[in-house]
């Protein structure tokens, strides 16, 4: 075969996987098809790489096949042994090392264009410029937000003073420089100075933003590590770089997105605002009376209960409650109780993050229901129980236009017939904010751990079902 | 503006919105195995990077090149097989635990 029928089968072979990766991601529409989904997607991918390797431009195998194994095999590791709850760490770092490996490919590709005196067209030294700035972004922002999520870094946001200036001015930087590039390519050594300001920039934008807005911040970087894979496949001209790039970066806007829209703030709120850290509590006059129950009494409910909405927060999964969650539930479902896992979107500590805490513990996945459909049960819902969720059931973002989270949508709880939360003790949730639930006629507060009364709810209602 | 470039960019584009209606239809649900799997997808990086590390012809673009490969396949095999762990653990109610 000549050196352009090798091209052409490579690029055909490329369609394919563009195909094939549009199907698998398509296939994730329903969890029934979602493996097969995954594995056709990866399967385009081995594809690809098996047709890239015959390109005629590779002539030495000596540290690829290496690297390869190498990387696959420190993949494999972390997939096997990240624990769900680590899940949005992991996702960061990967996050991360897409944003930096694009940033590297462009640096590599004008090295070897200027090594072999070859002239970078403008929109070649553009493409490479963005892959680098974009990457690099990605990579330090990335690297922030893990260490944010994983505790190593303070969670709480870290403002530095005219920080919003500061940010500005090493966006400019980032732009001069890239376009420096742009201008005098051959100069190559200007990517250092790039590939520093971008890193510079990126974690100038995410340390001011705070442990519960890291969703947003996974969301939008899992964006950017496809735009810089896009942009070198610009500089390489590689189209399944662009086809996959585009993909992702079209799935981490939507994310991003639909987190922004489930919290009812802008992006540039979440990226600029410093939010949770003015301390926003709104002092009440006075003591507000609440009842407290006991977990006999909870029993009782439960037990005789037809049908139950157990919304859940981040803390069942910090509590490590989740299975005995799963067990009251079942054992709710086996005296004829149809029960429901209401689960705002922004639940866990990334977009679907206590859907797979759920799904871990065994709970059906018909069983989870979001925000719109939970809303629509409510209201025929006998019992409410609250687990580790604060601010996504408090009324006020209906009923008062002051509140910090006025005009978040949130799950209704207060409409079902009672409601129980479970909490340690009436300490204000992670916004400081007070929860007028809390004090409504019809709720209840059963306090302290949430695995040990979640297991003394088993037993209670083991014991009531033996007496019968 | 080459005719090349018009292609990449008409590519791209087409690639966005076939991307934007494929995702929208994806349930809250399987969100945080699309973010991994999409992670998988931005592996697709190796590509470019294997080219640039086999051409050989450049010791520095060689070496970057390589790490760049190592990155690559970390997000593509990692990425792949934990959103393989995570699909595994849904399951619907009338299908026994145990049979997966």
């Amino acid at each position: 075969m000549s050196d352009q029928d090798v091209l052409n089968v490579i690029n055909a072979v490329y369609v394919v996987a563009a195909i094939m990766f549009i199907y698998g991601m398509a296939q994730l529409r329903r969890p029934a098809t979602a493996r097969t989904g995954n594995r056709v997607a990866a399967m385009g991918m081995l594809i690809a790489i098996v047709a890239t390797i015959f390109d005629r431009e590779i002539v030495s195998y000596h540290f690829i096949l290496p690297a390869i194994l190498v990387g696959a095999l420190i993949g494999a590791w972390m997939a096997r042994t990240v624990p769900m709850t680590g899940m949005p760490q992991m996702v960061a770092i990967f996050n991360a090392s897409g944003g930096i490996a694009s940033a590297l490919v462009a640096t590599a590709a004008l090295i070897r264009f200027n090594d072999a005196g070859t002239d970078v067209e403008v929109d070649t030294a553009i493409a490479i410029a963005l892959g680098i700035a974009i990457g690099t972004v990605t990579l330090t922002g990335s690297l922030v937000a893990a260490g944010k999520l994983q505790g190593t870094i303070n969670q709480n946001p870290v403002l530095l003073p005219a920080r919003n200036v500061l940010s500005l001015a090493m966006g400019v930087i980032v732009v001069g420089l890239g376009v420096a590039l742009v201008a005098v390519s051959e100069q190559t050594w200007l990517v250092i100075p790039l590939l520093a300001a971008g890193m510079l920039l990126g974690i100038l934008l995410s340390i001011p933003i705070g442990g519960a807005d890291m969703p947003v911040l996974v969301a939008l970087f899992n964006s950017y590590s496809g735009l810089a894979a896009a942009a070198t496949g610009f500089a390489v001209d590689n189209n399944l770089l662009i086809v996959a790039g585009a993909l992702v970066g079209a799935s981490g806007l939507i994310l991003t997105t639909i987190m922004c829209r489930a919290m009812n703030r802008s992006l540039a709120n979440v990226m600029f605002a410093g939010f949770g850290q003015s301390g926003a509590v709104v002092a009440e006059e006075g003591e507000r009376s609440y009842r407290s129950v006991n977990a006999e009494d909870v029993a009782t409910m439960l037990a005789y209960a037809r049908s139950a909405v157990f919304v859940t927060g981040y803390g069942l999964a910090v509590a490590q409650a989740q299975h005995e969650l799963r067990k009251l539930g079942d054992l709710m479902a086996t005296r004829g109780a149809t029960v429901r896992y209401g689960i705002h979107p922004v639940a866990g500590r990334m977009p679907g993050h206590m859907n797979v805490l759920l799904a871990e513990a065994d709970v059906p996945y018909d069983q989870l229901y979001d925000l719109e459909e939970t809303n629509r049960e409510l209201g025929q819902t006998e019992i409410v129980l609250v687990v580790g969720a604060n601010d996504v059931v408090n009324p006020q973002a209906r009923t008062n236009p002051d509140s910090p989270i006025y005009g978040m949508p949130i799950l209704n709880v207060d409409e079902a017939d009672s409601c129980i939360v479970m909490k340690r003790s009436m300490a204000s949730g992670f916004s400081g904010i007070d929860n007028d639930l809390f004090y409504m006629d019809k709720t209840a507060m059963l306090f302290g751990d949430a695995r040990n009364s979640l297991r003394s709810l088993v037993t209670e209602v083991e014991e009531i079902i033996k007496n019968e | 503006m080459t005719e090349a470039l018009i292609t990449s960019l008409t590519i791209f584009v087409l690639a966005t919105f076939v991307g934007y209606y494929v995702i929208t239809k994806i349930p809250p649900t399987l969100h945080t195995p699309l973010m991994s799997g999409t992670n998988a997808i931005s592996g697709i990086i190796i590509l470019g990077a294997l080219v640039v590390a086999g051409a050989s012809d450049d010791t520095l673009s060689e070496i970057i090149a390589i790490v760049a490969v190592v990155l690559g396949a970390v997000n593509v095999f990692g990425g792949f097989l934990v959103t393989e762990r995570m699909l595994r653990m849904f399951r619907r109610g009338d299908e026994d635990p145990k049979q997966r």
